[in-house]
């Protein structure tokens, strides 16, 4: 299958265009923001629902807990800001008063990764996934392009739990269909291959297609996953596509420490171990740029996937 | 309810916290002692609670149309679990439990293991009020009109999330809720105006655009005076603070006065001289 696109849209504006549907089809859904409103394309639903938005300003910690009040009430709170302060910085403040306490809490965060650009390492967090699927019973999702942040966006809103969804400011390849049916916890089969397996979230996912254009023009067919969930992880579809394959490539813009390959090689080395290779941020804080120079310079785009492909190869 | 009965009642909580904290040999008597005349005020007398036919109250984790509290200072957990069994949430047998395996009475109060009466987890210091905020909120939303109501300690004002709190509720006029904040002027390494003073809570909270009570929370009276009083003035577009000046350790000599007793068991003598300072009003579990 062939993968095309006609337009790039930011991941985070297929959060907005989701919260925008929500305001007018869940009234129990109300979202709060920490001064970020324009950031995390809110305006949609705050014109139609300005009753259930909440303005926190700079204070993300107050925010989860009024989130988690919100939800006792029976409210389903999305609870708004940058990846960096929505994780890192209030990870008590989740760990009690909404994991612990199985709070429906929606985090919802943009500008994860490197990708944010120019502001740099102190914004450009690159442990949240690892951070937030270390909690017991949170379900952790991000998706690879504005329809599927979109479909994500909704389909939570039904989901009876904790959840940490992540997405991004740049824009990238919009590829998947128009109002997709979202399924947390199930990933979708994107190339069919028998020579490596290509698990990929986010960001990465696009370039994993990429890479499975070029793998294929060494003639290597590389089997390529959207991870769009990485907790619950969808080990049914990684053991069906590992035995064609009998390797891995994991690819995710986060560190290797903590994230998607993390959990792939802790499934496979309980159930069937696999030799694995690894692209994502190696031990490593970010730093300023313009998005694809930092993607290639930490070596997370198509070439990098090649590449770790070719090893894990030879590697059989 | 006339304020004999709280008092009895009262006695019998005290005994309840003494007699947990010395089974386990964990703990923290000396706040749960100093708040509970509060604690029984609220859930015996002022909240709305729901109930069935018979009057027996019901927990529903939602709280819709009942009036809601929330125990910030978690570590006072022996006093929030007696007056919850003794009010009629769980069995007043089951605080037999309290800090061992396999308890719904954990270390700090959480909705984890299911325990009636708990909404949220706390025991991490600063974070309940917030939690209180947003279900004041959800009851605006719902056009829900009773009232949340929480307690947090002095020491915990030492946490930046509180303020973060007290900014925003008078921001979002959250006049469905009445906050508590136990001053008995102790923390773990010691009196708070030496670990970090908190100086005037009183101007502060003002400062913020709080409406601010003081109370004696020892004096039974006086708390059901002021809680009235507090009671009286929601829905004027400002939340309610009321600073609540306790004895860490009331109703028992020895535990009094010090900081000593904020999280150490008695011994079977000191729990002897102890519960023989307080009536056995409702009957030893």
């Amino acid at each position: 299958m062939k993968f095309t696109y006609e337009t790039k849209k930011d991941t985070r504006s297929g959060f907005g265009a989701g919260m925008e549907y929500l305001s007018q089809n869940n009234p129990k859904v109300v979202a709060l923001c920490a001064d970020l409103i324009g950031s995390l394309k809110l305006e949609g639903f705050i014109k139609n629902s300005p009753d259930r938005f909440f303005q926190t300003g700079i204070a993300e910690a107050n925010m989860i807990g009024i989130s988690a009040g919100l939800a006792v009430g029976g409210y389903i709170p999305y609870a708004t800001t940058f990846a960096n302060f929505g994780t890192g910085r209030v990870y008590d403040q989740i760990r009690q008063s909404v994991a612990y306490s199985g709070k429906n809490v929606k985090i919802c965060c943009s500008h994860a990764g490197l990708t944010l650009g120019e502001d740099g390492a102190t914004h450009q967090i690159l442990e949240d996934i690892g951070l937030m699927k270390m909690l017991p019973g949170m379900v952790v999702i991000n998706p690879c392009d504005y329809n599927q942040t979109k479909a994500a966006t909704i389909a939570i809103a039904d989901y009876d739990g904790p959840v940490y969804l992540r997405f991004g400011r740049p824009v990238v390849p919009v590829f998947t269909p128009e109002n997709q049916k979202f399924e947390i916890g199930k990933a979708i089969h994107l190339i069919e291959g028998t020579d490596v397996t290509i698990l990929a979230t986010g960001h990465l996912v696009w370039e994993a297609i990429q890479a499975a254009e070029i793998l294929e023009e060494k003639g290597i067919k590389a089997d390529v996953l959207n991870i769009h969930t990485i907790k619950p992880l969808d080990t049914d579809a990684i053991l069906t596509s590992i035995s064609k394959t009998s390797c891995v490539v994991t690819a995710e813009e986060h560190q290797i420490n903590g994230g998607l390959g993390d959990s792939v090689a802790q499934f496979l080395a309980l159930n069937r171990p696999t030799p694995q290779e690894f692209v994502g941020v190696n031990d490593s804080f970010g730093e300023s740029g313009k998005p694809a120079d930092l993607m290639e310079k930490y070596g997370l785009n198509a070439a990098a996937i090649v590449e770790k492909s070719m090893k894990v190869i030879a590697r059989k | 309810m006339q304020t004999q009965e709280l008092k009895n009642i009262a006695s019998q909580v005290r005994r309840d916290i003494l007699r947990q904290v010395h089974a386990c040999q964990s703990g923290h008597p000396g706040g749960s002692l100093g708040c509970t005349d509060l604690l029984v005020e609220l859930y015996f007398n002022s909240m709305k609670l729901a109930t069935d036919a018979q009057g027996k109250v019901v927990f529903n984790m939602s709280g819709a149309n009942e009036d809601i509290f929330y125990l910030s200072n978690g570590h006072i957990s022996p006093l929030i679990y007696s007056v919850l069994a003794r009010r009629g949430y769980f069995p007043v047998q089951e605080l037999k439990t309290f800090r061992q395996l396999n308890s719904r009475l954990q270390g700090h109060p959480t909705p984890h293991e299911h325990l009636e009466g708990i909404r949220i987890a706390s025991g991490s210091l600063g974070q309940g009020l917030s939690v209180a905020i947003g279900t004041a909120q959800a009851k605006k939303l719902s056009k829900d009109t009773s009232t949340v109501f929480c307690l947090m300690g002095d020491g915990e004002q030492n946490e930046g999330q509180v303020w973060e709190a007290a900014m925003y509720a008078p921001h979002h006029q959250v006049d469905n809720l009445i906050a508590f904040i136990d001053e008995n002027g102790q923390q773990i390494d010691g009196p708070t105006a030496k670990v970090m003073n908190n100086r005037d809570l009183e101007a502060k909270y003002k400062a913020f655009g709080w409406q601010v009570l003081r109370m004696n929370g020892n004096d039974m009276e006086e708390v059901q005076a002021t809680v009235a009083k507090a009671k009286s003035m929601l829905s004027q577009g400002s939340p309610i603070m009321v600073l609540m000046h306790t004895e860490m350790g009331a109703g028992v000599d020895f535990m009094m006065g010090s900081h000593k007793w904020h999280g150490v068991a008695p011994n079977d003598q000191q729990l002897a001289d102890a519960l023989a300072q307080l009536n056995e009003t409702l009957g030893d579990y």
